[in-house]
């Protein structure tokens, strides 16, 4: 981990976010059929943080409805499938809450079919879900959706490709280098071994995106529960490197 | 390593189904006084255009302020939401109504001229990737802004200033090449 030192010049003063390594996935990963065309080739530049790095939009409750947080209470009736809560926290690195952030998700229905004009999927669409939900987290960086668990799909990225199931989620934090998409995977999921997209997150960092069953998080007789919490880059001097050290 | 920090996955394909926002276009909303849009294309490396993008931009306001407490010049009012989100569509053309940034000091010393700072996210995208956007009519901003000769190659940091559009002067295009001959640069941040 490291941050570059706080920079100054006529009296400005602008702690840099810390510096990912070994977290995120390359962008040139060729399992990942899809990067081939679209993953940049030339080195990427580094970007010392100035103003508009370490701000960024503070869209909050304005954006958002109670409702919007329960993918099961959107249509008429509800939606077929397994019942589940996911909730956690949005922290940073230093275990500091992220209050106020919104949190935007996006998921199949229980069958693996997303209501999007290109899933060509062969399982039903279910009239009771559409799959998109939105919170804003709470004082403490708390956030929590009630919905069905994802069905797993097939994507042809190779032979028999199966995505293991998942919940995309989009975070904003406080800053624009905090902006954040990643998917939510769940525990024990079988086809985790032959998927290039959680594959392509180094090893160490990718049980990361697996939430955790917890039975506090159930709500009994109704649903299922499962943890996952986010952490999102820190802010602050407690590493440095220097500006032309980068990686 | 940094020890905890949540890795970024691809937005895949079907970001459509919960990302955009009917504002999101609109930094400010359209026939606002001194509004300009910026609109282009998304390429990927055999120049097709990028049919499932989405294209967001963050910015200062007209005086080079944010609405953020963490501006250490202190926090501009609320008016100016400075962000902005467009998908791309069939022909790979995202759009984004809003100001004209001011310039900005820097923390290195100096000034940065006018810019945006862009995030795009697709499939195939396993994390997202950043550019900026300058303006045309700012070359001796340009000329000394510190990121923009950050790039050193001139040739190189030309895909970061969008084009004047000859027919509309509240236009500008920035056309974004993920790879190839033409590839814009892309910042780690």
């Amino acid at each position: 981990m490291a941050v570059h030192p706080p920079t100054s010049g006529s009296g400005l003063v602008v702690t840099p976010y810390e510096r990912p390594s070994g977290v995120h996935p390359p962008l040139d990963f060729a399992g990942y059929r899809s990067t081939a065309l679209r993953a940049p080739h030339r080195p990427l530049v580094l970007l010392l943080h100035r103003l508009t790095e370490i701000t960024g939009p503070l869209l909050g409750a304005e954006r958002v409805t109670a409702a919007d947080a329960d993918l099961t209470a959107q249509h008429e009736g509800e939606p077929q499938g397994q019942r589940i809560v996911v909730s956690g926290r949005v922290l940073d690195s230093a275990g500091r809450p992220v209050p106020d952030t919104l949190i935007e998700i996006w998921q199949p229905n229980a069958g693996g079919r997303y209501r999007h004009v290109v899933d060509d999927h062969p399982a039903p669409l279910d009239p009771n879900f559409t799959g998109v939900g939105r919170c804003v987290t709470d004082s403490e960086g708390r956030y929590r959706f009630v919905t069905i668990k994802p069905g797993s799909y097939p994507w042809r990225n190779h032979p028999n490709a199966w995505r293991p199931a998942h919940i995309h989620f989009s975070l904003f934090g406080r800053a624009f280098t905090q902006r954040l998409v990643t998917q939510m995977f769940f525990p024990g999921d079988p086809l985790f071994f032959q998927d290039p997209i959680f594959n392509s997150v180094p090893e160490a960092a990718r049980d990361r995106l697996i939430s955790r069953f917890d039975l506090g998080l159930t709500v009994p007789e109704w649903a299922l529960g499962y943890a996952w919490d986010i952490v999102l880059r820190g802010r602050g001097a407690t590493f440095f490197e220097q500006p032309d050290g980068h990686r | 390593m940094n020890a905890k920090l949540t890795p970024s996955q691809t937005v895949g394909p079907f970001l459509a189904i919960g990302l955009p926002w009917p504002d999101g276009p609109f930094v400010v909303s359209e026939g606002t006084a001194g509004a300009i849009t910026i609109t282009g294309r998304v390429f990927d490396g055999a120049g097709e255009p990028v049919t499932d993008a989405l294209v967001e931009t963050w910015q200062a306001d007209q005086d080079g302020r944010f609405a953020h407490p963490d501006d250490p010049r202190g926090a501009a009012g609320p008016g100016f939401r400075g962000f902005g989100r467009c998908p791309t569509g069939p022909e790979g053309a995202y759009r984004i109504v809003t100001l004209k940034p001011g310039p900005l000091p820097s923390p290195g010393g100096g000034t940065e001229a006018p810019h945006l700072d862009v995030s795009v996210f697709a499939r195939g995208l396993l994390d997202r990737v950043v550019t900026r956007v300058y303006f045309p009519d700012e070359g001796q901003a340009n000329e000394a802004d510190p990121v923009l000769t950050s790039i050193g190659d001139p040739a190189r940091a030309a895909t970061l200033i969008a084009a004047a559009d000859p027919g509309a002067p509240d236009r500008l295009l920035f056309d974004i090449h993920l790879q190839g001959d033409r590839e814009t640069v892309f910042f780690d941040v």
